[in-house]
């Protein structure tokens, strides 16, 4: 813990929940990134808990954007800065819906063109500053506002859909795990061009568990291997410390699953899909480590 | 021209003095605390300082200090009136 240093960039305190994922994120983000960076946020949670207008508490440049436009706006403003002569680091900073549904065309064309910037996609699995609708990034059997009864669907693959424009750096990471994010940032911060980081972040009103539990949550997301910590550096894949751990032997994700409210009427049979999806893709992450793959 | 934009400033209590959203106050038992600082670390506010001082102005209450505290030196007290 030592590395991680002492400036906070975020004054207190933001008008997240009580034991908010994003805030938690945000903080060692933004303690890697350093005072030199620029925040690019679209509609998201983040938008609305940076305070009231003409004060904000976020002591680094923000431009809140269009749901659709993150990443197409941080494509100019690098380009503008590079063309400067500027290092800045520039960071999207962008929800599930505002990544896989809503600007996921302008994240496929900010990767094509090889924008030098760092998206950070921290996925709550549903449109939560609204109150909870159903998203790409719920997964299935998940209730929220929009689906009562439990999604139907299953969770949208966003990092398969980005490492299919194959940027030079793209990590997973966890709020459970701050240390393990820092380094994610930092590295993809380092490395020149596109780079992706997509947060599982854990969400006290949403999931419906107490706040005091989101870092147990994220922990237990890891741990039953619902969630995979690992990064890809030039196509190379290598798994990260608690996943590599966890997928010795994972636990089974009921324990994931019986601790939030939004799974508590899921069915027999959406939990055996969600096992088997869970099992299939430790299988695939595992190949690719080995290089089988 | 930055008069007819509308840029933020960035100041303290941009959001109000969010202590007065807690039900449940944060108490640390320094016979057990090691100073380990992961209450720090995880408080999503960092309202905890590194002598583990939580400043109570500001702590939302969540309780995520208390739950990760491996000595379990973290009580959550209910606030009175």
């Amino acid at each position: 813990m030592a590395n991680i240093p002492q400036e906070e960039y975020i004054f207190k305190t933001t008008s997240a929940c009580a034991g908010c994922s994003s805030s938690l994120c945000l903080r060692h983000i933004l303690k890697a990134a350093g005072p030199d960076s620029v925040l690019v946020v679209p509609a998201c949670c983040t938008s609305v808990i940076q305070g009231i207008y003409p004060n904000t508490a976020f002591n680094i440049p923000v431009y809140n954007v269009a749901f659709a436009a993150a990443a197409a706006v941080a494509s100019g403003m690098s380009t503008a800065l590079r063309a400067a002569g500027r290092k800045t680091n520039v960071i999207c900073y962008a929800g599930d819906g505002g990544t896989v549904d809503i600007g996921i065309q302008a994240l496929s064309g900010a990767l094509e063109r090889g924008t030098d910037f760092l998206y950070i996609c921290y996925d709550n699995e549903a449109y939560s500053n609204t109150g909870m609708q159903r998203s790409g990034g719920t997964p299935l059997g998940a209730a929220t506002t929009t689906t009562p009864g439990g999604k139907t669907e299953g969770k949208k693959d966003l990092d398969l859909i980005v490492e299919a424009h194959d940027p030079p750096y793209m990590a997973t990471a966890c709020s459970a795990y701050p240390i393990d994010l820092y380094k994610k940032v930092e590295k993809a911060l380092s490395i020149e061009g596109p780079t992706f980081i997509h947060i599982l972040a854990p969400c006290p009103p949403g999931w419906r568990y107490p706040a005091d539990k989101t870092v147990e949550m994220g922990k237990l997301a890891v741990r039953t291997g619902m969630w995979i910590l690992y990064e890809r550096e030039h196509g190379q894949l290598s798994i990260s410390g608690p996943s590599k751990n966890a997928m010795r032997k994972p636990l089974p994700i009921e324990e994931y699953l019986e601790k939030q409210g939004r799974f508590k009427n899921i069915d027999q049979r959406s939990i055996t899909v969600l096992q088997q999806q869970v099992e299939r893709h430790m299988a695939r992450i595992a190949r690719e480590a080995e290089g089988i793959c | 021209m930055s008069e007819r934009l509308a840029i933020s400033k960035p100041v303290k209590a941009a959001c109000g003095k969010t202590g007065t959203w807690r039900t449940f106050r944060p108490v640390v038992d320094r016979e057990q605390c090691n100073a380990c600082g992961l209450c720090a670390m995880y408080c999503p506010d960092g309202c905890i300082d590194d002598d583990q001082n939580i400043d109570l102005e500001f702590c939302k209450g969540c309780g995520i200090c208390a739950n990760e505290c491996p000595k379990k030196a973290i009580e959550m007290v209910r606030e009175e009136d």
